[in-house]
């Protein structure tokens, strides 16, 4: 074993990472599914979303931020945080209008995935019914505020990726909203269908127009195997 | 012994959940080994005369008269399971929720592109519309929820299996689908 190697467990899984690793992307390479939505791989981890919150040494930390350190005892797929996830899901559905019934991204959405892949039956909670403004101005994407859940994907992946900053948060707590750097919406900005902030959004939020329903049911992209499947099988 | 019982009921909904129910194909002929059918649709029972054991409802409650059969199958159900997204969330109907009542009539009834001489109707024998559509649980307590707009045939087969062997309906990854 190099000095460069730190060790530590998840559930108590013996798990090698390098340092600098964050907890998710050592957990990632060792095999190991940690559930998430703010984080995607091309893009620095921020820890907005809390539905990847561990325990390290009996402490809640988010795994996408928290970087590895030798003898960390962390623990990820427990009944404890797994019912805090499933309530972290329920207030995002019920703070949007999450209706899966009637959107174009069922089937293909990582929120929803990750309510299949933790149990969460359905919200319980009320539904808080926003009314958030949609934009279509855009000839190929729409903005369906109501279905954002506040990752900042967007944001991230056109400020790195696009080199645009088209999108930004504006507001704060339950007012905050996804917001364009243009006046009349999407369609005024550099904003293009083939920016990598295009096709980030976990959900049904930043939609490409005339691609809804073009998958049947039964071969979408979670139908049959959970979110995470690819993670836990490239390492066996 | 007496086999147990099953109620069905459909509040606001598309009947969608009841035709999934149908959709257990063949093994609908099993089923009727295994319960008796009790008030329901399908075999157009209209009140209830006994306890009865499973009442499986769809559907949310968009107006009086479906709190008030919804508080029905409260009291005559011993295990009350809401099926469908409808009864989950309110569903497709619940969409109204973000527009105030008044205007979802007024756009319904008076200036919708193809109405001449709209009127809002408000015959006394109407059941009156609520402010919003509510999810079952939001009414009456809900044993168990059956997600899937329907949930598949299986989904409910599975969950309906599982309550008359005494054990809690629980779905495989396949089954558990929101839509
Ligand atoms: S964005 Fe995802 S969770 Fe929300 S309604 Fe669409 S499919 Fe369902
Ligand atoms: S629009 Fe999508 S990617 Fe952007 S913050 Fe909202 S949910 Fe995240
Ligand atoms: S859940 Fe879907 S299938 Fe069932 S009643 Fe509602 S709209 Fe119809
Ligand atoms: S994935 Fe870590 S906080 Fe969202």
């Amino acid at each position: 074993m190099s000095d460069n190697t730190i060790t530590f467990t998840i559930d108590g899984k013996e798990v090698q990472g390098v340092p600098g690793q964050k907890i998710m992307e050592a957990a990632d390479a060792a095999g190991v599914y940690i559930p998430r939505l703010c984080h995607h791989k091309d893009l620095p981890p921020r820890g907005h979303c809390r539905l990847c919150v561990v325990k390290v040494d009996g402490r809640p930390k988010s795994s996408c931020t928290i970087p590895i350190e030798d003898g960390m005892q962390v623990e990820n797929d427990t009944e404890e945080l797994n019912e805090h996830r499933r309530m972290v899901l329920e207030m995002m559905f019920v703070e949007g209008n999450h209706f899966c019934p009637s959107c174009e991204s069922s089937g293909n959405c990582e929120l929803q995935a990750e309510g299949y892949r933790l149990g969460m039956i359905t919200p319980t909670l009320p539904y808080i019914e926003s009314h958030r403004e949609m934009d279509a101005t855009h000839p190929d994407i729409f903005v369906n505020r109501d279905l954002c859940i506040l990752c900042g994907r967007c944001v991230r992946a056109s400020a790195i990726q696009d080199g645009k900053t088209v999108f930004a948060f504006e507001g704060r707590g339950i007012h905050k909203v996804i917001t364009v750097n243009a006046e009349h919406g999407l369609g005024e900005t550099l904003m293009d269908v083939a920016d990598a902030a295009a096709s980030v959004c976990p959900t049904g939020c930043l939609h490409t127009k005339r691609l809804g329903y073009t998958i049947p049911v039964g071969q979408r992209k979670y139908d049959h195997r959970p979110i995470g499947s690819d993670i836990e099988q490239a390492a066996h | 012994m007496s086999k147990p019982t099953i109620a069905t009921g459909h509040f606001t909904g598309c009947f969608g959940c009841h035709m999934s129910l149908l959709d257990i194909d063949e093994r609908i002929l099993q089923l009727t080994e295994l319960v008796e059918f009790d008030k329901s649709p399908i075999n157009d029972k209209k009140r209830f005369d006994r306890m009865v054991d499973i009442g499986l409802i769809e559907g949310g409650c968009s107006n009086d008269e479906n709190v008030e059969f919804l508080q029905m199958f409260r009291d005559n159900c011993k295990t009350l399971v809401a099926v469908g997204a409808c009864a989950l969330t309110g569903g497709v109907p619940a969409m109204r929720n973000t527009v105030p009542l008044r205007e979802c009539l007024e756009e319904a009834f008076l200036s919708g592109p193809s109405v001449v001489d709209g009127i809002i109707p408000n015959d006394p024998d109407l059941p009156v519309l609520l402010d919003r559509v509510y999810p079952a649980h939001e009414v009456v307590k809900i044993d168990y929820f059956l997600p899937g707009c329907p949930p598949s045939a299986d989904a409910i087969w599975a969950a309906v299996v599982a309550l008359l062997e005494g054990r809690e309906p629980t779905l495989d990854y396949e089954l558990l689908k929101y839509d």
